[in-house]
């Protein structure tokens, strides 16, 4: 079931467009900021609201990266993972991060206090390599500086 | 009442945050992305707390602004003085602001060694420039080979104005084209002055904007619509993120001259999700706009209404292209579709719908009011005006700049980005991102223009340039770029789904030692097949790194394909790091410095390397300084 304040929050999105349908991937990311991901209840949710099938729903939810499927951690880590960032060193820090949370692309630690993704591109090449932690951005990232700044997200 | 007069009404009200008239000091401070990450936020309470401990509230006003362009250098801290030459702070900590403030505003000394140009400059710029639009820089930075060679048009009022106040943007001509337009102009008067401007495309293709105009003015339909392609994501570029976070008012004006030409009243902005400060900032523009009346019913009292809606991306390559784009607007999935029909004549909800990029709207603005003809004085035959280049990967100076259509790789990469690091060689330059293509030295010297780098096997591309040093292996990046569009493809047509997955498994075998002559064959069939039968202009131009790589460095393939070797020690397994019993003193850096302690050895003995754990990552090489560490 949506609460209240989701289905408040989707209808002030609706009202912009000129089809309620349009809002579906405002709508996903309504869910997401009060739940931290998007369940499949959700997605059925969402479908009843915007007047759709939850099969319509779900391929707008698996379309898009910024969509969580399954449950994050407290802190998403997006490491940029364009050329940019590449060529300046982001794969060390890739590996670094790797040993140090001991997960890969795509999953959350253990204690659920890291989920790691690799972002297309931050938008932010002046500053590579980069990575953005919840919405906070970093840049000329080092493996040192790399662990100073995640003791800052327990 | 016209609607220049209305607008000169809000004009004289206006109470900018940044100006020349006045007597106090103002101190102008970057904060946007680039800025933040580098910790302005910080320098800025420490600035604010000294100057009000320093009792200078009264005399000194703290402004903030977009960035200049000198990425690599922020936190930028500016001094503007009545009567003396401004000077620019870089690399800004607390710390230094706390001095600043102490020795240059209170004590009348400013440092030099901590300023951009060192102090170079002790004469104030000659008066002559102040009215100018655009090129708000030269003025007082034309000593500096960064500013020089640079034509700012979309970015003029980037890095020179409070980008969260509209009374900023009024005080520098903001609007005025705009209601210049609604007063002077017919549709078809705005479009015939874009279409004689030469302006096209800054998204990548390069299509005449104002044909774009005229065909969407010219379709039937009941309601029109103009979209901002603001989905930057092109690795490598940054420009109109950098544009929306220091100049957000210019895209709003700008969208609303196009829509009253083509005949639209509602535009949408698509925006990157990754860009929270952008968003935030277009936000406060939206509502200080539609509160001055300058967007929403009747705009300046002159009957036009046009209203913008935000929309945000949620992170998918695809959907910078312009149907992927309408797709996800109408709450689809955003897959490309077969053009014609073009969105023109069959868009947003099946409507006629312009859609530009964002630095080509910001362009708008100053073709209206200081007329096609300036700005098809700028640049070259085919290609007129100004292009904005992002620069980045190995070159000193990274960061926004803006140039002549014309000026050649050298000027950009030399003289405004200041060579490359370290002493190292300059290898490739890379332009337009994953659609784009490599260029090797010989292109140095080539005027940039959209015919010219197509020519070269690249392509201008939305403007993301990514210069690569002698370290870079071009096959490895080749395959770094493929990873990334067959990772983006949507899937929709098979030509990119399946040509981009076999293209890369051949790279991979390549990069892997285990290439076959033949797979030159293949790489030109499947990227021709690609080329010429994808839906869309991800995949059409999927193919264009290798292909542009096998062109340009063929030696580089020919080294992987036919010794097994990678001649810039890359390829990871093609590298092989050991150490050399005679020369090793047994110090234990490498052994310390080894991320997944695969280096074995007694103390001030020979060390040995594990072959098996050894993940290649170099650390051992590069910290020998013995040059024991031995790489093949």
């Amino acid at each position: 079931m949506l609460s209240d304040t989701e289905r408040q929050e989707i209808e002030r999105e609706i009202v912009h467009y000129p089809r309620a349908r349009a809002a579906v991937a405002e709508a996903l990311m309504v869910v997401q900021r009060h739940r931290g991901w998007v369940s499949d209840e959700a997605v059925r949710d969402v479908a009843a609201l915007l007047e759709m099938t939850p099969d319509e729903v779900e391929g707008i939810a698996t379309f898009y990266s910024m969509v969580f499927r399954q449950p994050v951690g407290r802190h998403i880590i997006h490491l940029c993972d364009s050329v940019s960032c590449w060529i300046m060193g982001q794969e060390t820090l890739l590996e670094h991060l790797q040993r140090k949370l001991g997960i890969g692309f795509g999953e959350t630690t253990a204690d659920r206090r890291f989920t790691l993704i690799p972002a297309g591109c931050l938008g932010a090449c002046d500053l590579a390599p980069v990575m953005r932690v919840d919405d906070d951005l970093y840049g000329h990232l080092t493996p040192a500086k790399l662990d100073e700044i995640l003791e800052r997200y327990p | 009442m016209t609607a220049q007069a209305s607008l000169e009404r809000l004009v004289a009200g206006a109470q900018p945050v940044v100006r020349d008239s006045t007597d106090k000091t103002q101190l102008l401070v970057g904060i946007a992305t680039c800025a933040l990450a580098g910790g302005a936020d910080k320098m800025l309470a420490a600035l604010e707390d000294a100057i009000e401990k320093a009792g200078l509230q009264d005399k000194v006003e703290v402004c903030k602004v977009g960035c200049v362009g000198r990425c690599s250098l922020e936190p930028l801290l500016e001094i503007r003085q009545p009567g003396k030459p401004p000077r620019m702070y870089v690399k800004v900590t607390p710390e230094m602001a706390e001095v600043i403030v102490r020795r240059d505003l209170t004590g009348g000394e400013p440092i030099p060694d901590w300023l951009i140009d060192k102090g170079e400059r002790t004469e104030v710029a000659g008066p002559g420039h102040e009215a100018d639009l655009v090129n708000k820089f030269t003025r007082d930075w034309d000593h500096l080979d960064f500013f020089r060679r640079q034509f700012r048009v979309a970015l003029r009022n980037v890095g020179r104005i409070d980008p969260e106040s509209l009374d900023d943007y009024l005080s520098v001509g903001g609007y005025r084209a705009l209601a210049k337009v609604l007063d002077e102009m017919s549709p078809t008067d705005v479009i015939a002055c874009v279409k004689s401007s030469g302006l096209r495309g800054r998204g990548g293709a390069g299509f005449p904007t104002g044909l774009k105009w005229e065909f969407t003015y010219k379709a039937q339909g009941d309601e029109k619509f103009m979209i901002c392609n603001a989905d930057e994501g092109d690795p490598g570029a940054f420009m109109d993120r950098s544009t929306l976070e220091g100049d957000p008012h210019t895209v709003l004006e700008a969208m609303a001259i196009a829509g009253y030409a083509v005949g639209a009243t509602q535009g949408y902005i698509y925006v990157r999700a990754e860009y929270p400060l952008a968003v935030k900032r277009l936000e406060i523009a939206l509502e200080a706009a539609r509160q001055a009346g300058l967007l929403g019913s009747n705009i300046l009292g002159s009957g036009f209404s046009f209203d913008i809606e935000l929309r945000l991306g949620a992170g998918a390559f695809v959907c910078g292209e312009e149907t992927a784009l309408m797709a996800s607007i109408e709450g689809k999935r955003g897959m490309p579709r077969p053009r014609p029909p073009f969105p023109a004549q069959r868009g947003l909800w099946g409507k006629p719908t312009c859609i530009n990029n964002v630095e080509t709207l910001a362009s708008i603005p100053p073709i209206i009011l200081q007329g096609a003809e300036w700005y098809a004085s700028i640049g070259t035959e085919t290609s007129k005006g100004t292009k904005v280049f992002a620069l980045a990967g190995n070159v000193e100076n990274t960061g926004l700049i803006e140039v002549p259509m014309g000026v050649t790789l050298r000027e950009i990469i030399f003289d405004i980005g200041g060579g490359i690091p370290d002493g190292k060689g300059f290898k490739a330059a890379q332009t337009g991102g994953p659609s784009g293509g490599c260029l090797p030295a010989q292109y140095l010297d080539t005027p940039i223009d959209y015919e010219s780098l197509r020519e070269a096997g690249a392509i201008m591309g939305s403007g993301g340039l990514i210069v690569m040093d002698d370290t870079n292996c071009m096959v490895d990046i080749a395959k770094f770029f493929l990873t990334f569009t067959q990772d983006e493809s949507c899937g929709k047509c098979t030509p990119c789904r399946e040509g981009t997955k076999r293209m890369l498994e051949v790279m991979e075998r390549i990069t892997s030692g285990h290439g076959e002559e033949r797979d030159y064959e293949r790489l030109a069939r499947l990227g021709k097949a690609c080329q010429r039968a994808a839906l869309c202009g991800l995949g059409q131009t999927a193919p264009n790194p290798v292909l542009s790589t096998i062109r340009h460095f063929r030696d580089e393939y020919d080294a992987h394909i036919l010794e097994q070797r990678c001649p810039a020690h890359k390829c990871k397994e093609l590298v092989r790091y050991q150490i050399i019993t005679e020369a090793c003193v047994g110090c234990g850096l490498c052994r310390r410095n080894c991320p997944v302690h695969c280096i074995s050895g007694e103390p001030r003995k020979p060390h040995l390397i594990d072959q098996d754990i050894c993940i290649r990552c170099g650390q051992c090489y590069e910290v020998c300084r013995f040059n024991a560490v031995e790489r093949a």
